[in-house]
């Protein structure tokens, strides 16, 4: 899979139209300049060639510099991507925390006024684009209101606390800085919610389809009978096995807000890999959209594994190798 | 009277037959009918493409499509003359989002329509002929759902450059996948079904299994996600035009309009809300419309 992804990177950063190494040179750069570029980077070697200096390149963690900044692109992306990650994390988790318990509902309300409401927020959520509901909170709620800031991570003068894991918010936490932890939470609010509403409402959907389709089982009907109380029936036998579906959801989901940070990071001027891979596009800059889609390719996959393995946990048929 | 019945005899059987289908589809309509959200997706996509069809004709300042200045009236508040307000050189909003719809058409019907050409061969042949063929185009397909389509998209335009055709390129590019899964999965089904096995031991030829027994049963699932797809493909169209990678001003494309609206945010608001509002009911409608076809033609996939 990481080898196939490799290939797909290479190949497209290869379909650009016109010399990579002039692109690199500049406008003004003459024709020996260029030409040093191009054995530089060794653009006149065959492709096969080339592709073998990109593997090792990349597996010995060379993934090219910017050809504005001259940056590593790994040095970049090492910088970036904490603020990214904590977004999806929390964004991720808010859509858990609120979507499968709201997806309950709706399954044993069914069909009364929290249904309808809960159905209207799930086919709006994936209908409303991230982009325009991300700048409409801006303008409700930052701009007139004035309740929380536009966008960032933290006000330009305040001084982020010194690094320990480079996630703000654990880094604020073990230095202790309550102050810092309580700005950057509020900077966070927005882009959270921006982000997490598509998630929400398909994660909200599944669960409620299953869960409505496995309280009609007959194993339920015979625990109703025993006289267990209908919140102990819902939430521990029908849930578990309702989640099996909701997991692959969220594993899927996962992976869309990782494309989702890219128009959301825009909004907010958050500094993560998606607003750093839209500046290096909107400047036919490469290397680095190149770098940001094999890490989040390489995300995707991380996120499918855990997946996998949480289906382990939750239904143990799947743990063992059934008969063939 | 024999001899007279005799040639009436196929089109008696004609009209038979035609009387099952229509039956068949009255069915269809009256479950479609009985849901509330069905219909309302079914209503907006008429609406959309009704605008499609006749905007052009309908909008009050037709001449404001492709930039026209008009700065004595910049930034005007929505009013009588103008519906929407007016943007940062004088052009209607109204219009340019009316216009609006007829460019979002053409990107959603132009990726759809080019992911399903890709897609639905491959699957068939991945799924039919299987193989060491087969697992290379899974793996293949496998390899290009391992990145979010937006992000791929973005590197695409981003090695091709700027502009609408390239971003309808590379949502193309990068939308197939998911037909292949959908069509191999789908005749990997279908090859086991005691019919197609019949007309494998009668002789039929493979070719013909496919055109004639495979994809006929392919068609439904397909219809569904092509519909959910119109949504989504214009979603993320718009979305590429939004970050400044789609389509570029003047053109009448929502995603543009507001990633320039949001400069005059929040005293000017109309510039980037209706363009958005545009946006949002049209993804709704075909994401309703899906759901209601799937509830018609395909209700054992619902999920």
């Amino acid at each position: 899979m990481l080898f196939g992804l490799l290939c797909l990177t290479f190949a497209i950063s290869h379909i650009v139209p016109g010399d990579p190494a002039r692109l690199a040179a500049g406008p003004d750069a003459n024709e020996t300049m260029v030409r040093t570029l191009r054995t530089k980077y060794g653009l006149d070697q065959p492709l096969p060639v080339q592709f073998g200096r990109y593997l090792r390149g990349v597996l010995s963690g060379d993934l090219g510099e910017s050809l504005r900044s001259h940056h590593a692109v790994l040095d970049d992306l090492v910088r970036y991507f904490p603020n990214t990650f904590e977004l999806v994390t929390l964004s991720l988790g808010l859509a858990v925390l609120l979507g499968i318990p709201l997806g309950m509902l709706s399954a044993v309300r069914k069909d009364t006024w929290v249904d309808h409401l809960a159905r209207v927020v799930a086919v709006s959520g994936v209908a409303l684009p991230a982009f325009w509901l991300g700048l409409m909170l801006q303008l409700l709620i930052a701009l007139h209101l004035g309740v929380l800031p536009l966008g960032g991570r933290l006000p330009l003068t305040a001084a982020p606390p010194a690094p320990v894991t480079h996630l703000l918010f654990v880094d604020a936490l073990l230095r202790g800085e309550w102050g810092t932890f309580v700005t950057a939470l509020r900077h966070a609010l927005l882009p959270v919610v921006t982000l997490c509403f598509p998630a929400l409402a398909s994660i909200m959907r599944v669960n409620r389809a299953e869960m409505i389709e496995t309280l009609t089982q007959d194993y339920i009907q015979s625990a109703r009978a025993q006289g267990f109380s209908g919140f102990r029936i819902v939430t521990r036998y029908a849930l578990r096995n309702a989640m099996i579906p909701t997991l692959t959801m969220i594993g899927l989901r996962y992976g869309w807000m990782l494309g989702g940070t890219v128009l959301v990071e825009t909004v907010f001027d958050w500094p993560g890999i998606g607003l750093y891979a839209v500046n290096a596009a909107v400047s036919s800059d490469f290397q680095p959209i190149m770098g940001v889609t094999l890490l989040i390719g390489l995300n995707f996959m991380l996120a499918n594994l855990l997946v996998d393995l949480a289906y382990g946990w939750l239904d143990p048929r799947i743990r063992r190798p059934g008969p063939r | 009277m024999t001899t007279r019945a005799l040639p009436l005899r196929p089109l008696a059987g004609w009209l038979e037959g035609r009387r099952g289908a229509t039956r068949q589809l009255w069915r269809y309509a009256r479950i479609f009918g009985r849901s509330a959200s069905s219909i309302t997706g079914l209503v907006l996509v008429l609406a959309f493409l009704a605008l499609a069809a006749i905007g052009p004709w309908i909008v009050p300042y037709p001449e404001d499509a492709r930039g026209a200045v008009h700065l004595d009236r910049k930034l005007g508040a929505p009013s009588a003359a103008h519906w929407f307000g007016t943007d940062e050189v004088g052009n209607d909003v109204f219009t340019r989002v009316v216009l609006g719809a007829r460019v979002s058409l053409q990107i959603g019907l132009i990726i759809t329509v080019v992911a399903a050409a890709i897609g639905v061969p491959l699957g068939v042949l991945a799924g039919y002929a299987g193989g060491a063929l087969g697992e290379v185009i899974m793996r293949g397909t496998d390899v290009f759902l391992s990145v979010p389509a937006l992000v791929l998209a973005l590197a695409v335009v981003g090695a091709l450059g700027p502009g609408i055709v390239n971003a309808m390129l590379a949502l193309s590019l990068v939308w197939w996948p998911g037909y292949v899964r959908l069509v191999h999965g789908k005749t990997l089904a279908l090859k086991e079904e005691t019919f197609v096995e019949a007309a494998h031991a009668v002789g039929t030829g493979r070719l013909r299994i496919v055109f004639v027994h495979i994809l006929p049963n392919c068609v439904s699932p397909l219809v569904v996600k092509a519909s959910m797809d119109m949504g989504t493909a214009i979603l993320a169209a718009a979305g590429l035009g939004f970050i400044g990678l789609g389509a570029q001003p003047p053109y009448p494309e929502w995603g543009a309009m507001i990633s320039i609206g949001r400069n005059y945010l929040p005293t000017w608001w109309w510039y980037s809300a209706f363009p958005g509002l545009g946006i949002y009911l049209t993804v709704l409608g075909f994401n309703l419309l899906g759901d209601g076809l799937r509830d018609v033609l395909d209700p054992k996939s619902r999920g």
